[in-house]
């Protein structure tokens, strides 16, 4: 179980989070939306510790984050990034495989191979696309890539930022149901990020909504039409009017 | 102004200097931490040592022959007036190879490779392809920063020691073609000249110098700031501090060297 206690973290002036409290049981899949520039994706780096937070605690499995054992800690982490952030001088399959490519998951290289094709099918790319370079993609596909890469060694808990954003309906839908393939066949733990209401019905069992620093409501997806927070219900229907003021 | 303001006026720059100072010597140090710890990433280090010493070639080949020319033009001018037009092969000899060939490849280095590193490492670092690399449980001073560092100082007095032959060489172009110095005397008077310290104070520069270009482009592409704006900000500000930590290395290592 993942659990952030009154997390704060500012960059200069502009304070980012401001005590936020949230809880993510193991196997479950837990959505967080908001505006954009809210701290979502400061958030999920403050749990890998690429963001190291001001105050608060972070834990995983009762075990404070900043003093797990780095390595076994982020091995058992994938992380879609927002933007892919696939490296430019590797080849697609190498990124898939980096994991397996180095390190204490290190194995042959044709089986590192095989398993980055293989995922690669998976996310919706043909095996053409493993000797290609991420700059000869298109934004979706490296997505997508990006996607595969944080599958690719198996963890137990998925980090994605903004999965579907910029990718066509029919491709957003494939990830979806990707991601839920993933959490419950894999029993894997994620938590995404999205604006799009049509991924958060399809992959949560959990929402919470992150508005000025705090997580202004949380609640499994099925009471998300119907609890009656103003921030929820304006943030779902897409309303210009309400308590989100839309210049930020 | 009052004297507390003059103080604090005195004490902020100080202060953000000596912060500096420190900032990169953990950076250097958390550097070098890696040098002895597994895993080694030696592909990245190959790829490294092709693109910083073997591209690196032909732009230090090319200002080391003109400068070895313009060099032998002017000794031969200079000497002229006081009946000394014979010294050019020996002034050459040790201008090339304690000042010039080392100062002229670093500054190359610093051009070519720190601006290069700067750039890669901060476009890195804003599309998160840095944190990317933390992720996937990969040290990135050990992923990037030690290869570069690692291959600058190796490639550094290889093409220190190439621009000190080509630029001789130039000045001998230029000594035997236009001024009429017979060959085999000028390769003579060149050899007999140079001394043993004269090489290793240039090689020994050549690999603090390439030291300095790679460290300098990794500290400022991975400290870089947010956007296009963040990464060539980082960009120039390396090359900067790589050549003036360049030059000011360059005067402590001749006092060392040549001062007894
Ligand atoms: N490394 C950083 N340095 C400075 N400001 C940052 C940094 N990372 C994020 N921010 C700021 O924090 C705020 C929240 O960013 P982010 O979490 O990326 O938003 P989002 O909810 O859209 O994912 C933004 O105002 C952003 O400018
Ligand atoms: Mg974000």
């Amino acid at each position: 179980m993942i659990k952030l206690d009154n997390v704060y973290k500012s960059f200069g002036s502009n304070h980012v989070l401001r005590g936020v409290d949230l809880e993510i049981p193991r196997g479950e899949s837990m959505v967080v939306i908001g505006g954009s520039g809210t701290g979502k994706s400061v958030t999920l780096k403050s749990v890998l510790g690429l963001v190291t937070p001001d105050s608060g605690t972070i834990t995983l499995d009762g075990e404070d984050v900043t003093k797990a054992e780095r390595d076994a800690f982020l091995a058992r982490f994938g992380m879609l990034f927002q933007g892919g952030a696939l490296f430019d001088s590797l080849t697609i399959w190498e990124n898939v495989a980096f994991r397996l490519l180095r390190g204490s998951l290190k194995r042959p290289k044709a089986e590192a191979r095989e398993i980055a094709i293989e995922k690669l099918r998976r996310v919706g790319l043909k095996p053409e696309v493993a000797d290609q370079f991420p700059s000869e993609l298109s934004g979706g596909m490296q997505k997508r890539v990006g996607l595969a890469r944080a599958i690719a060694a198996e963890p137990e808990i998925i980090f994605f930022d903004e999965p579907t954003t910029g990718l066509d309906p029919i491709m957003s839908g494939v990830i979806n149901e990707l991601i839920r393939e993933i959490v419950v066949e894999m029993g894997a733990t994620a938590m995404t990020i999205t604006h799009d209401m049509t991924s958060v019905r399809a992959i949560a069992d959990k929402v919470a909504m992150l508005h000025e620093g705090v997580i202004q409501w949380t609640g499994p997806v099925s009471e998300m039409d119907t609890c009656g927070d103003p921030y929820v219900e304006q943030f779902i229907h897409g309303r210009a009017e309400g308590p989100i003021e839309a210049v930020r | 102004m009052n004297p507390a303001a003059l103080l604090a006026a005195l004490g902020r720059p100080a202060l953000a200097l000596l912060a500096a100072i420190g900032r990169l010597t953990l950076f250097v140090t958390d550097t070098l931490s890696h040098l002895f710890r597994p895993p080694f990433y030696l592909r990245e280090l190959r790829d490294a040592l092709i693109s910083v010493g073997y591209f690196s070639l032909p732009v230090v080949g090319l200002t080391a022959f003109f400068t070895g020319g313009a060099l032998a033009l002017q000794i031969y001018s200079g000497g002229a007036r006081f009946n000394a037009e014979a010294v050019v092969p020996q002034i050459v000899a040790i201008g090339m190879v304690r000042e010039l060939g080392p100062v002229l490849a670093g500054l190359m280095i610093a051009a070519r490779v720190t601006s290069s590193i700067a750039a890669e490492i901060a476009t890195m670092k804003v599309t998160e392809q840095i944190d990317a690399l933390v992720t996937l449980s990969t040290n990135p001073m050990k992923y990037l920063t030690l290869p570069r560092v690692l291959a600058a100082t190796i490639a550094g007095p290889i093409l220190v020691g190439i621009a000190d032959i080509i630029g001789i060489f130039g000045g001998y172009t230029v000594a035997t073609g236009r001024l009429g110095f017979n060959t085999a005397a000028y390769l003579q008077n060149t050899v007999d000249f140079i001394q043993f310290t004269d090489i290793t104070s240039s090689l020994v520069k050549g690999a603090v110098f390439g030291f300095i270009a790679a460290m300098m482009g990794c500290y400022y592409g991975m400290n870089s700031g947010r956007g296009a704006q963040g990464v060539g900000r980082a960009t120039k500000l390396s090359v900067v501090a790589a050549a003036v930590m360049i030059l000011a290395a360059n005067y402590m290592l001749t006092g060392l060297f040549f001062t007894s």
